[in-house]
């Protein structure tokens, strides 16, 4: 099995999503890694788990771009014929996979927890239901951020590089202006130890202090699900999560979290996972180490107390 | 400035899911439908840029269960026109749907097109992007922000972690709607229900939909749990203790 | 002497013309302002309160007399606005005696003002004449102690926006115009009698003038006292004519207007909100012009005397909400004055910025959305209101406007989303309804295909909240082993709409409606009995609206008819100390106080009373959408505040509820007030069981 995946870079780093999808790709067969960008190359050392870097370079690929890397990677994948190609269930690959399942006309199948030649799995409804796809190769599969694991994929090394000309970028129809960094100055939660996270049942802005002061016994610091960051109750710094930030504390301690699937993504690999939830049927039980339903308002006074 | 915007109906999550006989698909018997809450978010953005800026906006959505009232809740958001494509069958795929909107696009006048980023029913795909490119046309997903400034567009792509990319699409374009500027407004019941008399429900054929998602599926089955957590009883004073006993044997303390 | 009184004593006959002329021309004055005052009452729709009118009139005419809405809860005002009030009254009919003797009788060769009939006329002015200034000085005296009632800060501008320094300046011309009018009153009384030399029947016919009289004798007055009383005489005249132009443009206003406003009230306001018109709907939900409100709504802005009652009974406003029900009528009556041209002369002057506008917004502008959404539709102000204003039911109205342009919190809008998709508030699937009866060892019956006696209609929070559904199967329990013949409607039933209605989304409420009376045609049963106050206000009240005429009982009403047969038996008396707290819409809104009590004290149990009790009970802050609602800005929650005074009243066992939400809300505000362990929240229910185990 030939097997192609895009590697995903922001700001000069690979993302986690790379490592993983090039794991899987080892387990399938050989892995090449398509690698988009400008004055890149020395990121092909971090790739030494690959079979060969499809490395192409062009200013137009400097950022990430609809447009120029659609048409990039279709060059790549018309060149190389790889039987599957993996692409992230991301952001960025949200704007390649569909794109190229439609010029190139081949099967896609998103969400993908687990690929095989011939099946892909998917989880739909919200986590709630997994399916599996029959497929046939060539087929493309986008694949979820933490389905595999990013180890597997990590390892310096050489990898074989093949230098591919870019095709015709000019005149695209979407240009990358800049990169908008999100307001700084506050704690960067991916480096805390210790993350007193709270969800809606918190309840109120007000009770804020509260998880702050037991995050303040603890060493660690206090981040948050979506819905508080919607009511702009923290910052968008402090968001675990699909679309926030995806954290591997020593300690995760879940007030109120209910355990919806995209913020599970962003916190399942955390060493210990003690979640509070007076529902015990909130799935957040199922990914946490340890649970309780006694009320946060009654168990988190108590906690800083004894500390 | 004409914004199309296409909405699609998926299952209600709040109820139980249940595999129906087939092993293959849900139990659609006693499933509720409801409009996919990222395309609640796409018509918002809309209707905020048509407010801003003049324009109009049509609503399209799929043939399906519940749709009619989907649609006229939009007209009473707000939406100009609202048109529901027929004869795309049952359950189609997104590459399917997404077949049916361009063909139904198609002739109409239009400077963007909004749906939503993804659905919980996006097996082969996310629709924004499948519909760009059976349109030949460009796109941005999980957009966050939009401007429109004579014939372009000024996006905001959301990264993780407050991340985001500006970019600049030319029209006519599509983009995925991750979030609206504000919450999907409210709509009076009562102005739901001046629309459904008063609001023309177009019809357009979906035509030829010549797509396919490609795959079939094999077997639909419910992810096992882990093991799940073990549970800690007693009053609060009792657990408390009992975290804390946890964390100093694994050091946390 | 001639037992009389000799009537524009010693002037020249072009000073009684000139009198007549400039009181012809203040009465001319008055009418025409009081026309304008009218025609802008006019501008507003019908409000269809014109039936029964005798009875109207004189049920108005007794409260009137009795002074039952002044008295009520303050004994003192009572005592001294029913001597100002028949004080004023008295001396306003001896003038018109007077005036009709002397203008009109005279001419036809009657003379009533002589003799024992001048006497006893002479008597009751003298009397109620004291009256009337001793009155005046207990409110100037209850004034000066600074009560909160008539504290005018308002809760919804800082201090520096606004300016109610007139309203003060008006108060005190009011008070000490009335007062300075009796004073001058009884000192030409006085300076007639010394100018007279004291004839004798003066002595007990004006006993006040006539000590009075001695005192400027004494004084050394007696001299000039024709030509004092003369000036004395034109002074009072001109004060009293003054007061006459004055009144249609001051508070004054309320001595006319008020017992008309009382006249005109709805008994069943609040209660029973309106419907939405077909062709209002069309033109958009809620009151957007003037000429949106009905006359009522417009004479009630005017009808508020500033009595402060409402605010101090508010929750919303005790809470730190920026809503006054108050200060709601005075902007909506400076509004109405603004945009009709009628005048009152001291103005509250502010700028919260709609007065500079060309069309402000009435829901939005004139009155904040904050202030509109801070309203728990708790009643209190409507109740407390001594003139029959009816607060309630223009706050809806402005509400349905922002409703309709989708003006309200996330969290409401989620909530309404919920209803009406799925038919509750929690966002659960409806067939989660009866959920909660799993647990029983029985199975309920279900009303739409068995006919039972009893229908349940559960509610939303009995269902779906899991410490109230524990509530509810122990109802459950009791009732099947009494042998009760009851039933539920299960995923039938829906949200009844009560509070939705007052979240002011009508369409949304009449589609529940249709549903839930649909779901009730189906079923079979004779009464309905709830658990929910809020469920049994408006399907007793509202339903009928839309044809749905039931029998309703709150399920305390129902357990007491138990007990009373033998149905259910009281085996053990309880022995604790509990208070009860009335839920709004069961007390205040239905008049169902005595019900629970008498249930509590079938179970041995000894009731300790709040202050705030029964019609006048304070309440927990859930109503009108606000358990749905953000409330980290308020200083401090109504239902914290309400344990703080049930544990002011000493040892207490329990705090008994009879609401669901007001369970819900009372066990959060026992831990958030920090008094776990001081006092726990039972429902009656929870009592009754211990009793009969």
């Amino acid at each position: 099995m030939k097997v192609l995946i895009v590697a995903e870079h922001l700001n000069g780093k690979l993302e986690d999503i790379t490592f993983e999808m090039l794991g899987k790709a080892k387990e399938l067969g050989t892995a090449e890694v398509a690698l988009l960008g400008h004055n890149a190359k020395d990121m092909a050392a971090q790739l030494g788990k690959a079979d060969t870097v499809i490395y192409m370079d062009s200013p137009e690929l400097a950022q990430f771009n609809p447009d120029t890397y659609g048409k990039a990677l279709k060059a790549i994948v018309e060149a190389r014929q790889p039987d599957i190609v993996l692409i992230g269930n991301t952001s960025m690959g949200m704007d390649l996979a569909a794109a190229l399942s439609v010029d190139m006309n081949m099967p896609l199948v998103a969400y993908a927890v687990d690929v095989a030649p011939d099946k892909v799995v998917s989880s739909l409804y919200g986590g709630k239901m997994n399916v599996e796809s029959a497929v046939s190769t060539p087929f493309i599969a986008s694949v979820l951020a933490g389905a595999f694991p990013a180890d597997a994929g990590r390892g310096e090394g050489s990898p074989a590089i093949e230098e591919m000309a870019a095709p015709d970028l000019g005149g695209a129809k979407v240009r990358f202006k800049q990169l908008i960094e999100p307001e700084g100055g506050d704690v960067d939660i991916t480096q805390q130890p210790i993350l007193v996270s709270v969800g809606r049942g918190i309840q109120n802005e007000d009770n804020l202090p509260m998880a702050e002061e037991l995050a303040g016994k603890l060493g660690g610091a206090v981040s948050a699900s979506r819905p508080i960051i919607d009511n702009k109750w923290l910052p968008k710094t402090r968001q675990v999560g699909k679309s926030g930030l995806k954290v591997k504390p020593k300690l995760y301690l879940a007030l109120g979290i209910s355990g919806a699937p995209e913020h599970i993504e962003g916190m399942k690999d955390a060493d210990l996972i003690i979640a509070v939830n007076t529902d015990p049927k909130a799935p957040i039980f199922d990914y946490a180490h340890y649970g309780t339903t006694v009320d946060l308002f009654d168990l988190v006074p108590a906690l800083t107390s004894k500390l | 400035m004409n914004i199309i915007v296409l909405i699609k109906q998926v299952p209600d999550l709040v109820e139980e899911l249940e595999i129906d006989s087939s092993g293959k698909d849900l139990d659609r018997e006693w499933l509720k439908y409801k409009v996919n809450e990222f395309d609640d978010h796409a018509l918002e953005e809309a209707l905020l840029l048509k407010e801003d800026q003049g324009g109009s906006v049509i609503a399209m959505a799929l043939d399906g269960q519940d749709v009619d009232k989907a649609l006229y809740a939009a007209a009473a958001k707000g939406a100009d026109r609202v048109v529901k494509v027929t004869g795309v069958g049952e359950n189609p795929s997104n590459h399917q749907a997404a077949k049916a909107f361009a063909n139904a696009i198609s002739g109409m006048d239009y400077d963007l097109i909004f749906t939503g980023v993804q659905s919980v029913e996006d097996r082969d795909g996310q629709l924004p992007v499948l519909v760009a490119h059976y349109l030949g046309l460009p796109h941005v997903s999980v957009v966050s922000g939009v401007q429109v400034e004579g014939g372009k567009a000024v996006v905001h792509k959301e990264y993780g972690g407050g991340m985001m990319a500006e970019l600049e699409v030319d029209l006519p374009a599509v983009l995925g709607i991750q979030a609206a500027r504000e919450t999907p407004r409210y709509v009076p019941v009562a102005r739901v229900r001046r629309a459904m008399r008063g609001t023309e429900l177009e019809e357009v054929s979906a035509g030829d939909v010549d797509a396919s998602a490609g795959s079939e599926v094999a077997r639909m089955f419910k992810p096992e749990t882990g093991a799940g957590a073990e549970m800690l009883e007693g009053s609060a004073e009792e657990v408390a203790d009992k975290i804390v006993g946890i964390l100093k044997e694994k050091g946390i303390v | 002497m001639e037992i009389t009184r000799h009537i524009f004593r010693n002037f020249p006959e072009w000073l009684q013309i000139a009198f007549y002329v400039v009181g012809f021309a203040t009465i001319f004055y008055f009418l025409f302002s009081s026309y304008k005052i009218v025609q802008k009452y006019r501008k507003g729709r019908p409000a269809g309160r014109w039936n029964n009118f005798g009875a109207r009139f004189m049920k108005a005419l007794g409260t009137m007399a009795k002074h039952s809405t002044i008295s009520k809860r303050n004994k003192y005002v009572g005592y001294a606005h029913w001597m100002i009030f028949w004080g004023f009254v008295v001396l306003f009919i001896g003038t018109v005696i007077v005036a009709l003797d002397h203008d009109f009788l005279r001419f036809l060769g009657f003379h009533l003002l002589k003799g024992n009939f001048y006497v006893v006329f002479s008597i009751f002015m003298d009397v109620f004449g004291v009256a009337f200034l001793v009155g005046l000085l207990m409110m100037a005296f209850r004034r000066a102690k600074k009560p909160p009632e008539l504290d005018y800060t308002r809760p919804d501008m800082p201090k520096d926006k606004y300016d109610r320094k007139p309203y003060v300046t008006d108060d005190k011309i009011f008070l000490w115009l009335l007062f300075l009018i009796g004073l001058t009153g009884f000192f030409i009384e006085a300076l007639r009698i010394v100018g007279d030399n004291f004839p004798p029947f003066e002595s007990y016919s004006s006993p006040v003038g006539w000590s009075l009289a001695h005192v400027l004798a004494i004084l050394g007055l007696s001299a000039k006292a024709d030509s004092i009383f003369l000036y004395t005489w034109w002074f009072h005249a001109v004060m009293v004519l003054g007061f006459i132009a004055y009144l249609p443009h001051s508070k004054a206003m309320h001595i006319i207007l008020d017992f008309v406003n009382l006249m005109f009230k709805d008994e069943m306001a609040a209660k029973r909100l309106p419907k939405v018109t077909e062709e209002k709907m069309k033109e958009g939900m809620g009151y957007l012009k003037l000429e949106d409100f009905t006359w009522k709504e417009l004479m009630d802005f005017d009808a508020c005397t500033k009595c402060g009652r409402c605010h101090v009974a508010c929750p919303a406003r005790a809470s730190g909400a920026p809503l006054s029900p108050r200060d709601l009528i005075l902007e909506m009556r400076t509004y109405a004055e603004t945009t009709a041209g009628t005048k009152e002369w001291f103005m509250q002057q502010e700028s919260n910025g709609w007065t500079g506008k060309k069309n402000p917004a009435i829901a939005g502008d004139v009155i904040k959305a904050d202030t509109l959404w801070s309203c728990t539709t708790c009643m209190a102000c409507v109740e407390a209101c001594p003139v029959g204003i009816e607060h309630l039911t223009t706050i809806v109205n402005l509400r349905r406007t922002l409703v309709d342009e989708g003006t309200m919190e996330d969290s409401l809008q989620d909530v309404l989303m919920n209803i009406g998709d799925y038919g509750n508030s929690f966002g659960q699937s409806d067939r989660m309804r009866a959920k909660w009866t799993k647990e029983l060892d029985f199975k309920i019956k279900d009303a739409r295909k068995e006919e039972v006696d009893y229908l349940w209609f559960v509610g939303d929070f009995a269902s779906y909240d899991q410490r109230i559904q524990g509530i509810s199967r122990k109802v459950a329990k009791i009732l099947n082993d009494a042998g009760v013949n009851f039933g539920i409607m299960y995923e039938a039933e829906k949200n009844s709409g009560n509070d939705v209605r007052r979240i002011g989304e009508e369409g949304l409420y009449e589609m529940l409606v249709e549903d839930n009376m649909a779901a009730l045609e189906e079923a079979s049963f004779k009464e309905i009995f709830t658990t929910d106050p809020h469920t049994l206000n408006t399907l007793k009240n509202e339903y009928p609206d839309f044809g749905g005429n039931y029998t309703v009982k709150h399920y305390t009403q129902l357990l007491i008819e138990l007990i009373k047969s033998g149905k259910i038996q009281i085996k053990n008396k309880l022995n604790y100390t509990v208070t009860y707290h009335d839920p709004c819409y069961l007390g205040r809104y239905n008049g169902i106080t005595e019900e629970p009590r008498e249930l509590l004290k079938l179970l041995g149990v000894t009731v300790k009373e709040m202050p705030r009790n029964r019609s006048n009970s304070f309440c927990c802050g859930a109503g009108g959408g606000r358990i749905w609602m953000d409330d980290s800005k308020l200083e401090k929650r109504p239902s914290e505040m309400r344990i703080e005074e049930a544990l002011a009243l000493g040892q207490i066992d329990c705090f008994i509820v009879s609401c669901p939400k007001d369970y819900a809300m009372y066990s959060d505000a026992v831990k958030t007030s920090g008094n776990e362990g001081k006092l726990v929240v039972k429902d009656v229910v929870e009592l009754l069981e211990e009793a009969i185990l």
